[in-house]
């Protein structure tokens, strides 16, 4: 386990020589603990800060990780009442170029669930150390809880954790290559993307036009039929003289006449609307 | 067959002789309308034939009777019925030369029920027709955005989830019934004017009256566009098709070949109904396009052409469509297999990829024999590709449920869309025309409207008048009505109306008659195929087919599909009764039509008793625009002192 012991413990341990060393590499924040059996490292320091003593046992950092605080062990189990499952499917998401799942993933994970802690709760520093995670498969899904900064025994409520993520779901998602779907929180539904309302209807635009397409083809229409028509009537007009005489001559022949008989020029109506 | 021909008097005074055809073929004298080119006449008979029901109707009919095996009924009654029927309409219009209310008169007074009943029925089918170009253009109107309105479900109304309804279907469904149709759980409930379909119901009728009306002047120069572009879009969808994953699945269900299905009666008879409906017959608009044809234009020919150009449209018109479904249902099943394999993923937490499609059902076995609870309260869904490829396949469901979904699930979705839906609405419009020319040309005949109004201004108020009527089909239960109005209304009697026009002319025009008209317009007698067809087969076939609905149509209680959401089996459309008051309506649209026949002979027949005046002159009550010269000359035959009276109208 990464722990970061408080740095004026750390030179007092130092300086007083004692058993138990405390090292520290300053610019990684990495220490060795040394444990008297396999009790807490958090209950081990705060004995040794208050300068009691007990068996050595040397926890070395990936150890630690393995005998996975016992502490931590009763936070963050399977269905724990403050925690979140969460499941990843990368070869959904990503197909060929999928990553893989493995231990610094896991790492940035709990990088980034900080961060979203932190952004929430902008007072408070939330550190990789809070995020525990546990119960974790093949499918890639692991539980996981927070723990609160000032008390490493103390979880975060559920809704706190959830305002949190929904908040920082998109960086997350980002974070990852992953989205809503594939990199799921269960329990913490996706919000929806508020639905994008033109002021105009698409289809009303469409409409508009083919129907000033047509308006303007029934004007056409009937402008040409109009015009047509006066045309006919003009044109009947000045034929009109010549066909009166014919027609006169005709019935002054009597029975001889000659040919089909064209009604067309009957309808004395149309000459007389001069 | 002299015995069985009913003494037909006066009909030579009635019809056009062959001089008088000669002389309007030479002179170009007549004021009747012509086609430009013969292109015009058989695009726009295409356009006519092909409609609608060719893309999704027939599929659908060939899916479920059998695949491969329907063709054969198919193309059989196409031979002994379609083309004997259509070339009996090419071949009487041509050679009388008037709408069908002018062609049945002429042959005989008593006969001109027919032409009523053709005019009924082109009337409440145009209605109707339209309302489907109004769904048709709304979808075009919406296709102009990406994503497709119907690709997602919308957000409730405090945005934490999808609206209930649409959760419940899916986005499809929703959008067609909700969005579209608002449509209400019951036929009584008219749920109001659907103020969006108004506009496009309006915008429809606006653009078929563009396109109808100078008549064929405007409709010959449409149908270059109208009845071309189908053909197009099917091509590019075909080639499109061909291309997506599983389409060939689909190809392979609708032809495989169940020979079972031939022993099958209904087969049979569904085959002879679509022959018929798909050849649009008894309309009177095949007679009316016909009638504009020179004298000696080859209908012969042409029957046997379009009947070809039909047949072949529809087969073509199933392939492309299939290829669409068999994409579809593949994607609906790679989704249900894919959830499956999840979930048990997520319930087992194996990694990821040890689970695939090729080892589901082994894998599946297994953990059945190890958890078989934690099986069994999973609910996994089962996959059936045969289930996904059956599912609602025709009629409205097709074009705007199946494939819109199919569409959204192809990349680069609005062009497939935009296309899908212009090619619907050409198929539609160019179908309308021939609709609209068997209303018009009739009401000409009659006399309806005043002779000094331009055509343009009847056929303006016709639309006006079928617009204001079609409002019932947007309201919320317009998607009911239309149902109605497409089962009783469209049905029972155009079979009664084609058995009535077989045997007229056949028998109360004569055969030999008829026979001898075909001679002098084509130059050959029609040969022994269609003497037997037209006297004997054809008939046969018709009557056959009609007992066969009446006696359906009569013994089933009629139902109707609701959309319901409160109902148990939502979404299943819940099946529900008519109300009694509908049978008044059904009896108006399926009787009028069909009694319009014998009721128009005994009224005739009553006025001839009552009023033993000069027949001949009444016969000018049945003046069609079209020059009766010969009636003229009759005319001027009798009265040769008083030539003025000659105008004797």
């Amino acid at each position: 386990m990464l722990y970061r012991p408080k740095a004026d413990t750390i030179r007092r341990r130092w300086q007083n020589n004692s058993h138990i060393c405390f090292f520290t590499k300053p610019e990684s924040n990495l220490c060795w603990v040394k444990c008297t059996k396999r009790i807490a490292c958090n209950k081990q320091l705060h004995d040794l800060q208050h300068g009691q003593e007990g068996m050595l046992v040397w926890v070395l950092f990936l150890l630690c990780q393995g005998v996975a605080p016992a502490l931590t062990q009763d936070l963050c189990q399977r269905d724990a009442p403050n925690g979140y499952k969460v499941r990843i499917s990368l070869k959904t998401a990503l197909g060929e170029d999928a990553y893989e799942w493995n231990q610094s993933e896991m790492f940035f994970f709990r990088a980034t669930m900080a961060f979203a802690m932190r952004r929430h709760f902008q007072m408070e520093t939330y550190n990789v150390d809070n995020i525990i995670l546990c119960v974790q498969t093949s499918r890639v899904s692991f539980w996981f809880v927070v723990t609160s900064p000032d008390n490493a025994t103390m979880l975060i409520p559920k809704a706190d954790v959830e305002k949190a993520v929904r908040m920082a779901r998109h960086r997350i998602n980002n974070a990852f290559l992953l989205s809503d779907r594939t990199l799921e929180f269960l329990g913490i539904h996706p919000t929806l993307a508020a639905p994008v309302n033109p002021d105009t209807p698409p289809w009303l635009i469409v409409f508009g036009v083919v129907i000033g397409a047509v308006c303007a083809g029934i004007i056409a229409l009937l402008v040409s039929s109009l015009l047509q028509k006066r045309r006919k009537e003009k044109g009947m007009t000045e034929d009109g003289q010549d066909e009166e005489d014919m027609q006169v001559k005709g019935v002054e022949n009597g029975i001889n006449l000659d040919g089909t008989y064209n009604r067309g020029f009957t309808d004395d109506d149309r000459f007389t609307k001069l | 067959m002299r015995c069985l021909q009913v003494s037909n008097q006066g009909l030579e005074e009635r019809i056009p002789s062959y001089e008088e055809l000669e002389k309007l073929e030479n002179e170009e004298a007549g004021d009747r309308p012509k086609w430009d080119n013969k292109a015009q006449y058989m695009l726009t008979i295409v356009g006519f034939c092909v409609g609608l029901g060719n893309v999704w109707r027939f599929p659908y009919l060939c899916q479920s009777h059998g695949g491969g095996a329907f063709m054969i009924p198919f193309l059989i009654l196409l031979v002994l019925e379609g083309v004997p029927l259509l070339h009996l309409e090419f071949a009487i219009g041509q050679r009388l030369r008037k709408g069908s209310v002018g062609v049945w008169s002429a042959i005989h007074p008593y006969l001109t029920g027919i032409g009523i009943g053709s005019m009924c029925v082109s009337f409440l089918v145009s209605l109707y027709y339209n309302t489907i170009m109004a769904w048709v253009m709304w979808y075009f109107f919406n296709s102009f955005q990406d994503p497709l309105p119907w690709s997602q479900c919308p957000v409730n109304a405090n945005m934490t989830g999808l609206v209930s309804e649409c959760e419940r279907s899916s986005p499809v469904d929703y959008y067609w019934y909700r969005e579209t149709l608002n449509t209400t759980p019951d036929i009584g409930n008219t749920g109001g004017l659907q103020w969006w379909m108004v506009l496009c119901h309006v915008s429809a009728w606006a653009l078929l009256f563009i396109c109808i009306s100078r008549g064929i002047e405007t409709t010959g120069k449409a149908v270059y566009i109208t009845s071309t572009l189908p053909y197009v879009v099917l091509t590019i969808f075909l080639i499109r098709g061909l291309t997506l994953k599983g389409s060939l699945n689909g190809v392979k269900f609708l032809f495989t070949p169940d020979m079972n299905e031939l022993m099958n009666p209904t087969t049979w008879l569904d085959a002879g109904a679509q022959v018929f409906y798909s050849f649009s017959l008894a309309f009177g608009g095949l007679l009316s396009f016909s009638s504009y044809n020179s004298v000696h234009n080859n209908c012969e020919q042409d029957a046997v052409i379009i009947s070809i150009v039909n047949g072949a449209t529809a087969v073509y018109a199933a392939t492309v469509i299939y290829t669409i479904i068999g994409f579809r249902a593949t994607e609906k099943f790679d989704d249900c297999i894919t959830g499956n394999i999840l979930t048990l993923l997520n319930t087992f937490d194996l990694p990821e990829g040890n689970v695939t499609e090729n080892n589901y059902d082994h894998v599946l076995q297994s953990l059945n024999g190890t958890h078989p609870e934690v099986i069994q309260g999973l609910n996994l869904k089962t996959c059936d590709l045969n289930s996904f490829l059956s599912e609602g396949v025709e009629g409205t469901g097709l074009a705007f449920i199946v494939f819109t979904e199919a569409i959204t699930k192809m990349p680069v979705s609005p062009v497939w869309s935009v296309l899908f839906f212009i090619m619907l609405f050409c198929l539609g419009l160019s179908s309308m025309f021939g609709n609209i020319e068997g209303v018009l040309v009739p009401l000409q005949d009659l006399g309806v409207f005043p002779k000094s109004w331009p055509k343009e201004a009847i056929a303006g108020t016709t639309c006006v008048l079928c617009c204001f009527v079609g409002l019932i089909f947007v309201q919320g239960s317009g998607n009911y009505w239309l149902a109605l109005f497409d089962s009783y209304g469209g049905s029972i009697p155009l079979l009664i109306i084609a058995f009535c026009e077989m045997v007229g002319v056949v028998y109360l025009y004569g055969i030999d008659r008829f026979n001898d008209d075909i001679e002098f317009m084509i130059g050959h007698k029609p040969n022994l195929f269609w003497q037997i067809t037209w006297r004997f087969v054809s008939p046969t076939i018709m009557f056959v087919i009609f007992v066969f609905y009446f006696v359906t149509k009569v013994q089933e209680t009629p139902m109707y599909k609701a959309w319901n959401p409160e109902s148990d089996n939502f979404p299943t459309l819940e099946e529900k009764e008519y109300p009694t008051w509908i049978f008044a309506i059904i009896f108006i649209l399926a009787g009028i039509p069909g009694l319009s026949v014998p009721l128009t002979a005994v009224y005739k027949c009553l006025r001839n008793r009552c009023c033993k005046k000069d027949n001949e002159f009444k016969q000018d009550d049945l003046n069609t625009i079209t020059k009766q010269v010969h009636l003229t000359d009759e005319a001027t035959k009798n009265k040769p002192d008083i030539p003025e009276t000659a105008d004797g109208r």
